[in-house]
């Protein structure tokens, strides 16, 4: 699984935290860093968090 | 013999009821149908950083899962009518679809002003059709009359003025974006688009259109004339319910369901979205409608689950519904975020960090415990708060 997020289109509202913790944080400067390759053991978290974004920058491939 | 499911409704609510359906195991037919000609696409955008660039389906369009490839869209076709109780509902177009399973994710329109007057250059915003019409008669030439002051009105001004238009906010509150704010925070507000050269004429309505064919300006109900070539509706929305007319439903605010999202005592029925009227436990026992954009995600999920238990396919899922209602607005470089039920809070409204005209997070109480929180900027301070309503009211 990998997961794509548009950096252009991401505003750091930091939704996706909530649901996928382990794969989404916000910094100390409030901008998104994320794990671009997680265990696929978290993908219905990283399906959520691509849900939940309100920019829906998020994409998942494989 | 499959079975089949039909969604009524075609946007946020019908995507996410369809993604949750395949993924709670739901093997049989969908087909999902919606008035608009569009795929399912992302609202909020429309007032906000769609408005202000180029409004196109591509820019706005929700992305579709594998899981939901073999779903039937009917777009374009409104639903005439539905018989709940011989399961089937009729399009438009004549066509009858009979269904083992309903969900109901029609959602809000716009309200219209019956104020009269020319037709011409008055708009709305809901539909990508509304935005793009919109978009083209916004500009430094513009003079854009606002009507109504909450979040889509002050998203909308805020985007105009962005656009080089002179831009007025007429609405018959004291404050914008009262409710579910308060009077502080909405003041704030205010102050914050006035420095951006938004005049606000509060406390007052629209008495009739001035212009021929077209509009050229407005009579206020206190008399106040003003000049206007872009009238933006901003009065709230209707629930689109009136297909559902003839069975017996409760549908006096949207379309009331019990805390799984079932409709009142019609196994096989659900509601998701901004439609669904339905009680929180997070709160109390009252039933409402939540026209926040995580509302259409959260109820999906449950409902899935309740018309597969329905349809015979799963087992109960005995745990209560408690969403946490989720919405943020972006106006100028403001970043509003809310979290939980500020309306039911405002009664005991405090600062709890920072100040009013700056970064700050307010919080609003119920019985003395936290039930909203309305943040802007402060983004280091989001998961702290969103975790203390999550632990709910007694933890508070």
């Amino acid at each position: 699984m990998k997961v794509i997020v548009d950096m252009d289109v991401c505003k750091d509202h930091g939704q996706c935290v909530f649901s996928a913790p382990e794969v989404f944080q916000i910094n100390e400067n409030g901008r998104l860093v994320f794990e671009a390759e997680p265990d696929e053991s978290l993908r219905d978290a990283v399906e959520e968090a691509a849900d939940v974004c309100p920019l829906q920058a998020i994409t998942i491939e494989g | 013999m499959g079975q089949r499911i039909v969604i009524a409704g075609a946007s946020m609510g019908g995507l996410r009821a369809a993604e949750r359906l395949r993924a709670s195991g739901f093997m049989g037919e969908i087909v999902a149908v919606g008035d608009e000609t569009h795929m399912p696409y992302n609202r909020p955008p429309l007032s906000k950083e769609a408005l202000a660039s180029e409004v196109t389906h591509e820019a706005v369009a929700f992305r579709l899962r594998p899981a939901v490839a073999d779903v039937t869209w009917r777009l374009g076709v409104r639903i005439a009518s539905a018989d709940l109780a011989a399961g089937a509902v009729r399009l438009a177009d004549g066509a009858e679809l009979a269904y083992d399973g309903l969900v109901i994710a029609t959602g809000m329109r716009p309200r219209r002003l019956p104020t009269p007057g020319p037709a011409l250059g008055r708009h709305v915003v809901r539909t990508l059709e509304d935005a793009c019409a919109l978009r083209g008669e916004l500009g430094p030439d513009a003079r854009v009359l606002v009507i109504g002051a909450g979040f889509i009105g002050c998203e909308v001004a805020a985007t105009a003025r962005l656009l080089g238009a002179d831009v007025t906010v007429v609405a018959p509150e004291a404050v914008p974006m009262r409710r579910p704010l308060g009077d502080d925070l909405g003041a704030a507000l205010q102050r914050r688009h006035e420095r951006q050269g938004i005049r606000f004429l509060l406390g007052r309505t629209v008495a009739a259109f001035l212009g021929e064919d077209r509009v050229t300006g407005a009579e206020l109900s206190d008399g106040t004339r003003l000049d206007a070539n872009v009238v933006v509706e901003a009065v709230g929305s209707a629930s689109n319910t009136e297909w559902l007319d003839g069975n017996g439903l409760d549908l006096s605010d949207g379309v009331l369901c019990d805390n799984a999202l079932r409709v009142e005592g019609r196994p096989g029925v659900v509601a998701v979205g901004d439609v669904a009227r339905f009680p929180n436990p997070r709160y109390d026992g009252v039933a409402r409608r939540v026209e926040h954009w995580s509302i259409p995600t959260d109820t999906a999920k449950r409902a899935a689950v309740t018309l597969m238990t329905d349809l015979g396919l799963s087992g109960h899922d005995p745990a209560p519904f408690t969403p946490l209602p989720t919405f943020w607005s972006d106006q100028y470089d403001l970043r509003i975020q809310s979290f939980g039920t500020p309306a039911l809070g405002g009664d005991d409204i405090r600062v709890l960090e920072g100040d009013l005209d700056g970064e700050v997070v307010v919080g609003y109480h119920r019985d003395g415990a936290l039930v909203g929180v309305v943040m802007i900027g402060l983004p280091s301070a989001v998961a702290r708060y969103r975790a203390e309503l999550m632990r709910g009211p007694a933890a508070a």
